[in-house]
């Protein structure tokens, strides 16, 4: 309770220090909106319902894109895990693409898929994709060769020694890597819908792209609000709850 | 001896104390290939293990006792020579002969409790119920029923091999091979996990090939304990130790054949580093 009086308190101060800039007139109240302005937005954006359709829209293809980048990139760490020319040819490969800030793909994309879905989804595949299979990878490769020792006088083989044993002995690395491409995915879906308007669905970075072309700022930093808090829940709700899980049971501390 | 090969159907049934095995070692040689090129580890080794026998293996470090030991649970294949339980050569790993290693190879995944489960899991046609009686008796037979839901990190050393031991126990092996176990625990907690172990091998009637460089340990253990020379890894010497049981390490009777063990394994160490032959 102390600590959620501390964040809140917090959180307190700086719309304070927000209001308190807006009032000053610092900057030119186009370019800086007093906190009201923006929650007003929000509040009928949410009532008229295009916020709502808006995250439907984004959610939707950071859901979709983020499974199957996931239900992909798992087998395909483990397979680059298993088999050295695996490792060292679409291994390396991913490894060079998780470098590739994954906005890089629109343009490509775009030209591949046009302006449909199917480029966005395109777009949040490729940032969740390579960190998952890195992460599965190297997660594999720090096993304990204990383990598998173990296992294997226990009578475990092939298939259950991978359900079993390495999958679970790697599970630290896997999440992180989860986290890792869902925020590349994230991102790069913000990126994507910010530079290009699909006529399919109008998502989250459209409204804020809208927002700058109308000048709207308390559009642009609702939007900006909203995709924060999305972020922050993603976290808390998701990976919060497993990485507490894993820190029990491994026994690593957490702060 | 007619021994009937069927698969446990009941808990009841799996809890049975069954017959250990034999074991029969002859000619095995095994060499690695190192930085500092091939080291023979085990040269023209040949043992002989009765049924139901604790059987201790000494020697300096190098000396390709672990090695014998993971031969014999099937994890390594001997260059040559022959390696047979019950008559029959080990081909590969089995739930027969189980292993606990010095680390102890206990999963963070699993609480206690699923990690005693995972050996059993494994075997067929019990019921969830049967396991988990099992898995019951086996802790509590190590004296941790207590922390059947605790989670691996939270033990102590000495019940994390407690766990290991049940963990081995529990698919109700003939063979226990036990590889320097207790080395990274304090004095205190060993000479309590000694006497637990020779309560447990008489009670489960296991044949057990216990890996040490602990002489007194080995002497306090097994019903005979093999000194192995290293560079090459050869069997030297072995003792009968006829002390009743259970005995205690700080015995005196005891201090005098570890002490003469001891003697052996020091008339022909080597000193570290030096090459053989």
């Amino acid at each position: 309770m102390k600590r959620f009086l501390l964040a809140a308190l917090f959180f307190a101060v700086l719309l304070l220090i927000w209001e308190a800039l807006f009032r000053a007139k610092f900057w030119s109240p186009v370019l800086l909106p007093s906190p009201k302005q923006v929650a007003v937005y929000l509040e009928t954006a949410a009532l008229d319902g295009t916020l709502a359709k808006a995250i439907i829209v984004t959610m939707r293809r950071l859901l979709i894109g983020y499974l199957i980048g996931f239900v992909v990139g798992l087998p395909l760490g483990l397979l680059t895990a298993r088999w050295k020319v695996l490792q060292d040819t679409i291994g390396t490969l991913a490894l060079g693409l998780q470098t590739l800030p994954s906005v890089c793909w629109v343009p490509l994309a775009l030209l591949w898929f046009g302006q449909t879905e199917a480029a966005m989804l395109f777009v949040v595949v490729m940032g969740t994709l390579w960190s998952v299979v890195i992460a599965t990878e190297t997660g594999v490769r720090n096993v304990p060769p204990i383990y598998s020792r173990a296992a294997l006088t226990m009578g475990s083989k092939r298939l259950h020694m991978w359900f079993k044993v390495i999958l679970p002995a790697a599970l630290p690395f896997i999440v992180s890597g989860m986290k890792q491409g869902w925020a590349f995915a994230w991102r790069s879906l913000m990126a994507a819908e910010i530079f290009v308007t699909i006529l399919t669905g109008f998502g989250l970075g459209q409204l804020l792209h809208y927002g700058r072309e109308l000048s709207a700022m308390e559009q642009v930093i609702g939007i900006m609000i909203v995709i924060v808090v999305i972020g922050l829940l993603a976290d808390k709700i998701f990976f919060s709850p497993i990485e507490k899980f894993l820190h029990r049971r491994w026994g690593t501390s957490q702060a | 001896m007619q021994r009937v090969f069927r698969h446990p159907s009941s808990a009841a049934e799996e809890l049975e104390v069954i017959e250990p095995s034999k074991l029969a070692i002859q000619n095995v040689s095994k060499s690695f290939r190192g930085a500092s090129g091939g080291v023979l580890a085990l040269d023209q080794v040949s043992l002989n293990v009765a049924e139901g026998e604790f059987v201790c293996l000494v020697g300096a470090s190098g000396c390709g006792k672990s090695t014998l030991l993971n031969i014999i649970a099937g994890l390594e294949k001997p260059d040559s020579g022959t390696v047979q339980a019950d008559g029959k050569p080990i081909t590969g790993p089995g739930r027969e002969r189980l292993v606990m290693f010095q680390e102890p190879a206990l999963f963070p995944w699993l609480n206690v409790f699923g990690n005693v489960l995972f050996g059993l899991k494994l075997k067929p046609n019990l019921t969830k119920k049967d396991r988990h009686d099992v898995a019951k008796y086996y802790l509590e037979l190590v004296g941790l029923s207590r922390f059947e839901r605790a989670n691996i990190h939270e033990l102590s050393g000495g019940m994390k091999q407690r766990v290991s031991l049940a963990r081995a126990l529990a698919p109700n092996p003939r063979v226990l091979l036990m590889d320097e176990p207790f080395a990274a625990l304090d004095a205190l907690t060993r000479e309590q996990l000694y006497g637990d172990l020779q309560r447990i091998w008489k009670a489960r009637n296991k044949t057990i090939v216990f890996v040490t460089h602990n002489v007194r340990e080995a002497a306090c253990l097994g019903d005979r304990v093999i000194v192995f020379s290293p560079r090459p890894g050869r069997i030297r010497e072995e003792f009968a130790v006829d002390l009743p049981r259970p005995r205690d390490i700080n015995s005196v009777d005891l201090a005098v054949h570890s002490t003469e063990i001891t003697k052996a394994l020091k008339s022909y160490g080597q000193p570290e580093g030096a090459i053989a032959q």
